[in-house]
């Protein structure tokens, strides 16, 4: 191996590392808030992908289906569980039934104006976001006091839903999306692909935002008061139903992102999204789903270990990078101190 | 009906099953029979002592792919293949089990995840297992020279295997290490009391489940006579799962159930989603996905408990209360037992019990008492083992007791109560109590899977119900623990702290949230005991409780000793009254 190689590799494990690092950043939201595992993180990446694959290829995206059959179930379960409080009922469709609906309309309109890229993009990211509320209103928020095995049992469960929902509307064809750049720079003797640094941007920049909406603003605070302490955060007025609904479509949001940027690198399916998030996984464990720098950090390892493990040992590529979690595990349990849930 | 006719007559269907049914389901059944396998490992491990796994499948691989990689290419018999692969599985098993159960709940679930997808990209990768395409060619198993060639032959031995693996872990589940076992979800502090190594049973659960699952996959090997990585793989686990989360926990058979149903549907959708959608493809996952989510949220028990609704559970006869098991000598009258010296604990900055001293001799009733906040508490945690003192010395009978671990102290003859009263809701009263006496049996695992532990039961259930005589509760030894009212369960607390032959008796708060009457009953039966040899601590902060019982009493605040004396002493003490009374 010589510089020129390694140095490739490092700017594809960095990229692919970046991606994975906003998919653990989500995945430790959603632990901290809700305790939930979030096992289908990686579908709202896989989803974003088809979706926008899907306007570039001039079909109506399966999403506007996957919405409406979403709305319609939340429907269907605000009805049996508000049936005797009309005003409840329709303020509780209202938050987790209507922006599934508006989102299926804005992807229709936008597929059906033949609106352009930006457009596109934006209805994708909507379309995707607006699945968070109603994943957490159905599977979620009737278990959301059940202990952490059975939502990560959950979790599985709504990980299998999505994707065979994923082959049903989107089908078994994988799908790429073009580059939002196709420009390069020389950096010496190598060269760096736009698109790698627009992902480092953006990376970076969610990062950003994130520290930002957690410091400054009352939802990010509310959300961090729920992490700290549920019980106390129910008891100053914030709603954990809301702050599990709140965490969970912004994890949502940031795999529509995430799908986004990953979209042009790598060609996904309908299942692509489990071994995706699984990766974000691995880096947040790294923190121990607690620590936001570590986990974040872990991710990015992972990027980097997959790239130089592709080009050792490429066949073995993904039995290193989810074998590499067992090491991981054994140092967290020598440094953890395990404290028993009363 | 009794159960067990029940039992026989499933056994029966099963006999006959393949002499009456159509090839088509001859060859359903023995999946089913190959998927209850693995159920019921995960029906041990997930819905008994609350662990998950999702790797199970990687675990049949394992089994599967030992057997067909050695009887393909290096000629091996299937009998020597199966030690060789429940070996392969013991020793990973045990090292997944070591590292991640020492945590907390979720890292072994996720660790099996991890592990799962590795271990099918490693079977779909290593040229000598036949890459993705797989290993053909692998021999029919043979008994005595007989080549069980046939599927409907093959249906006998895997049914007598799955039969014999219930056999075996309801035995388990029913006896001294069953009883830890079951006990395991209620947390860890209770059972380390009893001398349970929490660590070491989760680990020992978590190896049977993959022992189950890799005799599975080493039936799957002979009976497809081929193997490939696709039904090991992460899905294939998750449905494993899946089968024991619809079966339910409250019986072995929960097993055979859920592996039943999500097969039968399993067959049904496949027909039935490519029809009305029109494409092929594993669109049952949905429905799986949605009914599992369902299932969690409104039967998180599974399907069993409602079949068994209609079978009356039979009581069991209990061994008469013949008093088999050894007792320890009681040290004599005013003998010193307990000797607290210059106690101290530390928690960074804050000194919660400042160098405490006291002592407690033989047959005498203390009481530690003090205003919330005061020590005792942590005092109390002290001696009991579930902390260690930061400096000072703890001498039971001459032993020093700072340093060890709770279960050599209860070992040395020092057994507690909990303030927040520990009984394991779904076990019966007897089973409760016999949990205390755990150390003094010795029957393992493998002896009680094998039912080789008569004896040790017969003398644990034995002296459990002489507990039980001896505390007044023995018209409710079946009852289950969670039906008694709280003054109750606290004496089944104390029966079962009596089952481990103690010599000194630590009580946590006895007469907390108790009724009058109820607190009259606590104070006799701990006088009674007294007069029968045995030593008791006691930590209260009510008063009048406390004064007509106790020979002695120690008063702590702010984590020093303030007094010590007989009652009426310390109650006229002023610096006491004003520690109570703020006045």
């Amino acid at each position: 191996m010589d510089f020129s190689i390694a140095a490739l590799l490092t700017q594809d494990g960095l990229t692919n590392g970046a991606i994975y690092c906003l998919l653990a950043l989500a995945l430790v939201l959603v632990f901290a808030v809700t305790r939930v595992i979030f096992i289908p993180q990686g579908e709202f990446v896989a989803f974003t992908v088809l979706t926008l694959a899907s306007f570039e290829q001039n079909k109506l995206p399966g999403t506007v289906w996957l919405l409406i059959a979403l709305a319609a179930t939340v429907l269907l379960a605000e009805i049996v569980a508000y049936r005797k409080e009309p005003g409840r009922m329709l303020r509780a469709m209202a938050a987790s039934a209507l922006p599934c609906v508006i989102a299926a309309a804005i992807v229709w309109a936008v597929f059906a104006m033949q609106a352009g890229f930006a457009l596109q993009v934006a209805a994708t990211v909507i379309a995707v976001t607006s699945m968070g509320p109603a994943i957490y209103r159905l599977a979620y928020q009737p278990v959301a006091t059940a202990p952490v095995l059975t939502l990560l049992i959950v979790s599985v469960a709504v990980h299998f839903v999505l994707t065979g929902l994923g082959l049903l509307f989107f089908g078994a064809e994988g799908a790429r999306t073009s580059a939002f750049t196709g420009s390069t720079f020389a950096l010496g003797s190598m060269n760096v692909s736009g698109q790698s640094l627009l992902v480092y941007a953006f990376t970076v920049g969610l990062v950003v935002a994130m520290a930002l909406f957690f410091k400054y603003t009352l939802f990010g605070k509310a959300l961090r008061a729920t992490a700290a302490n549920r019980t106390g955060a129910r008891l100053v007025g914030i709603s954990p139903n809301f702050a599990g609904s709140l965490s969970v479509t912004l994890a949502a949001a940031i795999g529509a992102l995430s799908g986004l940027l990953i979209g042009p690198i790598t060609t996904v399916y309908y299942d692509s999204g489990f071994l995706i998030g699984l990766k974000g996984f691995v880096g947040a464990i790294v923190g121990g789903l607690a620590s936001y720098p570590i986990a974040a950090g872990g991710a990015i390892f992972v990027g980097l270990v997959e790239a130089f493990s592709s080009f050792w040992a490429s066949a073995y590529k993904e039995v290193i990078v989810f074998t590499l979690i067992l090491p991981v595990l054994l140092w967290r349990s020598f440094t953890t101190t395990h404290h028993e849930e009363e | 009906m009794n159960p067990r006719i029940l039992v026989a007559i499933v056994v029966a269907v099963i006999g006959i099953a393949p002499q009456i049914a159509p090839p088509f389901y001859v060859t359903l059944l023995n999946y089913i029979g190959l998927y209850s396998l693995v159920a019921l490992g995960l029906v041990l491990l997930t819905g008994v002592a609350g662990q998950t796994s999702f790797g199970q499948a990687a675990f049949v691989g394992l089994g599967a792919y030992t057997t067909a990689v050695l009887t393909t290419q290096y000629g091996f018999s299937p009998w020597i293949t199966l030690p060789i692969a429940l070996g392969i599985t013991l020793v990973i098993g045990y090292v997944l089990g070591i590292i991640t159960l020492s945590m907390g709940g979720h890292y072994l679930p996720l660790a099996t995840i991890a592990w799962g997808i590795s271990l099918f990209f490693l079977m779909g990768t290593i040229e000598s297992f036949g890459g993705f395409t797989g290993l053909t060619g692998v021999p029919p198993v043979s008994i005595f020279g007989f080549e069980l060639l046939k599927e409907s032959h093959f249906y006998y031995f895997i049914w007598l295997v799955v039969l014999a693996a219930l056999w075996c872990v309801a035995n388990l589940l029913d006896s001294r290490p069953g009883r830890a076992i079951r006990a395991l979800k209620q947390g860890s502090t209770m059972i380390e009391a009893f001398g349970v190594h929490p660590g070491r049973m989760k680990t020992a659960v978590f190896v049977i489940a993959a022992l189950l699952a890799c005799i599975s996959g080493w039936l799957y090997a002979h009976l497809q006579r081929f193997v490939n990585p696709t039904p090991f793989g992460i899905n294939q686990g998750i449905e494993y799962l899946f089968m024991a989360v619809v079966g339910g926990a409250t019986s072995v058979w929960g097993a055979v159930l859920g592996a039943t149903l999500i097969t039968l549907l399993k067959t049904w959708l496949q027909d039935l989603l490519p029809q009305i959608i029109g494409e092929a493809g594993q669109f049952e996952i949905i429905v799986f996905g949605i009914l599992l989510v369902v299932m969690l949220q409104y039967a998180r028990d599974g399907l069993l408990p409602y079949l068994q609704h209609f079978v009356p559970q039979a009581k069991r006869a209990l061994p008469a209360a013949a008093d088999r098991l050894q007792h320890r000598t009681m040290p004599v009258a005013d003998s010193p037992v307990l000797d607290v010296n210059t106690a101290r604990k530390t928690f960074g900055g804050l000194v919660a019990v400042n160098d405490v001293s006291f002592n407690v001799n033989a047959r005498e009733v203390v009481g530690l008492i003090g205003p919330n906040g005061a020590g005792k508490s942590t005092c109390f945690n002290l001696i009991s083992g579930a902390l260690d003192a930061t400096s000072g010395s703890i001498k039971f009978m001459g032993q020093e007791l700072i340093g060890q671990t709770a279960s050599t102290i209860s070992k040395l003859g020092l057994a507690r109560t909990f303030q927040h009263v520990k009984l394991v809701a779904t076990m019966t009263v007897v089973e409760n109590v016999a949990l205390g006496a755990y150390l003094r049996g010795t029957k393992g695992i493998l002896a009680s899977a094998l039912k080789f532990n008569r004896e040790d039961e017969a003398a644990a259930l034995a002296e459990a119900m002489r507990q039980l005589e001896r505390v007044g509760l023995a018209a409710h030894a079946h009852d289950a623990a969670s039906s008694l009212p709280l003054g109750k369960q606290r004496i089944v607390e104390i029966a079962r702290a009596l089952a481990s032959d103690p010599i000194l008796l630590l009580l946590d708060e006895p007469a907390a949230g108790l009724r009058f009457a109820e607190k009259e009953q606590l104070a006799k039966l701990i006088r009674g005991l007294k007069d029968e040899g045995m030593t008791v601590l006691l930590v209260e902060h009510d008063m009048d409780f406390v004064m007509g019982l106790v020979d002695r009493l120690v008063v702590l605040n702010f984590g020093q000793k303030l007094a010590q004396g007989l009652p009426e002493a310390v109650q006229a003490d002023p610096a006491v009254r004003e520690a109570y009374l703020g006045a």
